[in-house]
């Protein structure tokens, strides 16, 4: 057979895509990375930039500090910086039933060794005045971060070209075929690429390449609506969330607070849009007020939202295929995508370069899709 | 529900409003103003004792009988003033009025919102006592104030002799009349001009009342820097001959021509498409106006033609509602308004190509100057993201980058600037750079205008 023209691709240039491609070539692999727009478009370009680790998925936890890890050492990985900021997440319940299932969150968290600080009304107050008053309790975690999503994702591109990945922006990939022990792909632009394995990290779009090697995992596209107000002098401090999902925000260092709020909103892969309705952008103004009331004059001046892949029991796809060897899938994010991004990199790399990662990752199985489909809480919850 | 909605009332809205009327119809006026009248044809606030009829000139007798119609059709329309359309979304207006949203569902929609000034920014741009030409007019009509008392006109456009003609009579010295057009273009779109012989004849008047009064009329400028410690002390230019030139003045008045606002156009599903001539993204519309199934669009919010084209496009947008809704049709009527827009709008696109945007000044700005006065951007920074590797070639991912166009005014003042840096520095035309896409609210809103979660 012809001699391969790289040892990985990687099809999808979002933030998965680029980590992924960062850790290979950091192992000497040859990769090129195949991405039909710009690199950290879409979802990896216009999440709210969380890197929370209070209140995930249990079994996420292995991944999810090693990647904190990875973002706290982003500036010396990565050789720019992302805005990183290491604020901490207050998580805030307004209701017995929430109290306890803040109580829950801290249990898991704690488990996993994570320092989660429990807040009474009083100290509430105290610390963070502009509190309204009806918080009953809260849950407070130091080493909960954020960062600028628009600003990592071409960052983590250009260290990986500077290790050798090679990257290919607005670049289709019209078919992908099994040849002996790897993988063909054919470009729109006629060209073909040989390699060993593949990495599937085509977000909203990558079912369609999961059920080209006969497996696939129900993943459907929606927006997270976002929105942004003017600024004004500092003062908020941590990235704040009320536990019923109705808001989270944060202020940026420019001064200007970004709020998102649940439900999420229908996004359109076909035309890459997803407009933001006025309602939802009225429903999350309203939830901010109640959070803090002292914030009622300040002017929202813009909203955004782009396509994130979703999945209905809300955990993302993340490891080998099960019909082809060689074959690895990252995709689903479910909009908690952002502080996992490195971990999934690293270990995606570990299991390409070295036949296994040490992180547990069986819950992320696409295998799981095979029977009914749980439908999570969250799910319910998240969608309208 | 309103079966029709018209947006802005300036001379489109009122003359759109009239056409519906005389034809048994009742439609809704929404005004983001307190008085109807639009920008050109504003009134000045109750209780301000202004002499309108020498402010307007020559146009005095036009403005008096807009608003005549409009007092005469007020009791047969629902004017709503001081409202703000921030957003459409599908067949929904939603308004802020009086601190607080609503909705209104419409059958259809005809947005006249009007056009602002384009800028072209320049060191020290952000200086108080700097303003916008349109500005500078409506401090005069809305509130009767000059902006200075020595004040420097700048830009490329026919309205700064217009401007500074207004200043003069008020008061005002005139420090000097900087257009960045050279003498000559404006010579050779002679011909073009000589379509609206009149509009024509009126900006030869002011220009040679700006002679009369002694005032300096430079052509051909490259304008070098607003200069002040704490507001504006002097204007430094560069004149034809490569000469620098320093005007001392209190204020500055910038006007490059004007821009169609086309965010609620936007909002509400129109197509864009780049025009050479202006250097804008302008909506799509058919010959009365038509830009969607139930989407009109009137008045210089959609091509700049002027108050007089802005009034017949009304008129000829509420007869494309007419025709839409199966009432008969008045041809001859629709056939005259459709020639007389065509004409003006032609003059005007001469006027455009003789006054041209300066695009090229625009991107040999140096990097030094602020692009973005809401954000903070400058046009060094624009040009450094752009330069790297991976870095944005296009003006919404500049924009996502470097946050200019992201703050306040949403590009409304930088976004023309913008276009031509990121053109200049992709090696592109102005419409391979791309169009900063429009996002509700289209003006700031206060949380404290959705009310009180449940």
């Amino acid at each position: 057979m012809s001699e391969r023209t790289t040892d990985v691709a990687i099809i999808g240039g979002g933030l998965i895509g680029a980590w992924t491609a960062f850790f290979l070539a950091r192992r000497g692999q040859r990769v090129t990375l195949i991405e039909k727009g710009v690199v950290g478009a879409q979802s990896s370009g216009v999440n709210f930039g969380n890197l929370r680790l209070q209140g995930r998925f249990p079994g996420q936890y292995p991944l999810s500090l090693r990647s904190q890890a990875l973002w706290e050492d982003f500036a010396g990985l990565i050789g720019e910086d992302c805005e990183f900021e290491q604020t901490g997440h207050l998580y805030l319940a307004y209701d017995a039933d929430e109290q306890a299932k803040l109580e829950g969150y801290a249990e898991v968290s704690e488990s996993y060794g994570l320092a989660i600080e429990r807040i009474g009304p009083a100290d509430l107050k105290r610390r963070w005045p502009w509190l309204g008053e009806r918080a009953v309790a809260a849950t407070f975690s130091a080493r909960d971060a954020t960062a600028n999503p628009r600003l990592a994702t071409p960052a983590i591109a250009r260290a990986a070209a500077r290790h050798g990945a090679v990257i290919r922006e607005n670049t289709h990939v019209s078919a992908v075929d099994r040849s002996g022990d790897g993988f063909t792909l054919t470009l729109a632009d006629g060209g073909s690429l040989s390699c060993g394995a593949l990495v599937n990290s085509a977000g909203a779009w990558a079912r369609e390449i999961a059920e080209r090697f006969g497996e696939t995992a129900p993943v459907f596209p929606a927006g997270p609506p976002q929105f942004v107000t003017e600024p004004f002098p500092y003062l908020i401090g941590p990235s704040v969330q009320a536990i019923d999902g109705s808001v989270i925000f944060r202020q940026i260092p420019r001064g200007n607070i970004i709020l998102a709020g649940y439900p999420r909103t229908a996004a359109d892969p076909v035309t890459n849009r997803a407009p933001v309705p006025p309602a939802k952008t009225l429903a999350a103004m309203r939830a901010l007020a109640r959070v803090a009331p002292m914030l009622a004059q300040c002017h929202v001046i813009r909203v955004w939202s782009g396509i994130e892949a979703y999945l209905p029991d809300m955990i993302p796809v993340i490891g080998p295929s099960e019909t082809t060897p060689r074959l690895f899938h990252a995709f689903g994010f479910c909009g908690h995508g952002f502080q996992i991004g490195p971990g999934v990199g690293l270990c995606l790399s570990e299991m390409i370069v070295d036949g296994a990662t040490p992180t547990p990752l069986e819950p992320f199985s696409i295998g799981r899709f095979r029977s009914a489909t749980a439908v999570s809480e969250k799910f319910r919850k998240e969608f309208d | 529900m309103a079966d029709i909605v018209i947006v802005g009332a300036g001379p489109a809205g009122i003359s759109a409003a009239e056409t519906l009327c005389a034809n048994g119809l009742r439609p809704v006026l929404i005004d983001e103003g307190a008085r109807a009248g639009g920008q050109g044809y504003r009134r000045p606030a109750d209780g301000l004792a202004l002499d309108m009829n020498r402010l307007m000139g020559s146009e005095a007798g036009k403005y008096a009988a807009l608003h005549r119609r409009f007092e005469a059709l007020l009791p047969r329309i629902d004017y709503r003033p001081r409202t703000l359309v921030w957003a459409v979304d599908g067949s929904t207006l939603h308004l802020l009025r009086d601190g607080r949203t609503e909705t209104l569902a419409f059958g259809k929609l005809l947005i006249a919102s009007g056009a602002m000034d384009r800028i072209a920014p320049l060191p020290g741009w952000t200086l108080p006592g700097v303003f916008t030409l349109g500005g500078a007019q409506l401090a005069l009509k809305d509130q009767g104030c000059l902006i200075g008392s020595r004040v420097a006109f700048l830009g490329s456009s026919p309205l700064l002799a217009l401007a500074a003609k207004q200043y003069r009579e008020m008061g005002a010295e005139i420090a000097v009349i900087a257009d960045t057009t050279p003498l000559s273009a404006k010579l050779s779109a002679l011909p073009e001009l000589l379509r609206a012989p009149r509009t024509l004849a009126r900006g030869l008047v002011y220009m040679a009342a700006s002679l009369r009064a002694g005032t300096q009329m430079l052509h051909g400028v490259t304008p070098v820097a607003v200069e002040g410690q704490s507001r504006v002390e002097a204007l430094l230019l560069r004149d034809q001959r490569g000469r620098e030139r320093r005007f001392a003045c209190d204020a500055v008045a910038l006007g490059y021509g004007l821009k169609p606002e086309t965010q609620l156009a936007d909002l509400a599903g129109a197509q864009f498409v780049h025009d050479p001539d202006f250097r804008l993204f302008l909506p799509k519309i058919d010959g009365l106006g038509r830009a969607g199934p139930a989407l009109y669009l009137a008045g210089d919010g959609v091509r700049i033609g002027g108050a007089d084209a802005a009034e017949a496009s009304g008129a000829l947008a509420a007869h494309a509602i007419l025709g839409d809704l199966g009432r008969p049709q008045d041809i001859a009527a629709i056939r005259q308004l459709a020639r007389r827009i065509e004409r003006l709008r032609a003059f005007q696109r001469g006027l455009a190509r003789a006054f041209a945007w300066p695009k090229a000044q625009i991107a040999a700005l140096p990097d030094s100057v602020t692009l973005c006065r809401c954000e903070n951007v400058t046009a060094g920074e624009v040009r450094a993201v752009m330069s790297r590797e991976f870095g944005p070639i296009e003006v919404n991912r500049v924009k996502a980058m470097t946050r200019c166009g992201m703050g306040r005014c949403q590009g409304r003042v930088c976004g023309p600037a913008l276009q031509e840096i990121v053109a200049a520095t992709a090696g592109c035309d102005g419409a391979a750079a791309g169009r900063l896409r429009g996002q509700a609210p289209v003006k700031p809103i206060a949380l404290a205008a959705a009310g009180t979660a449940a």
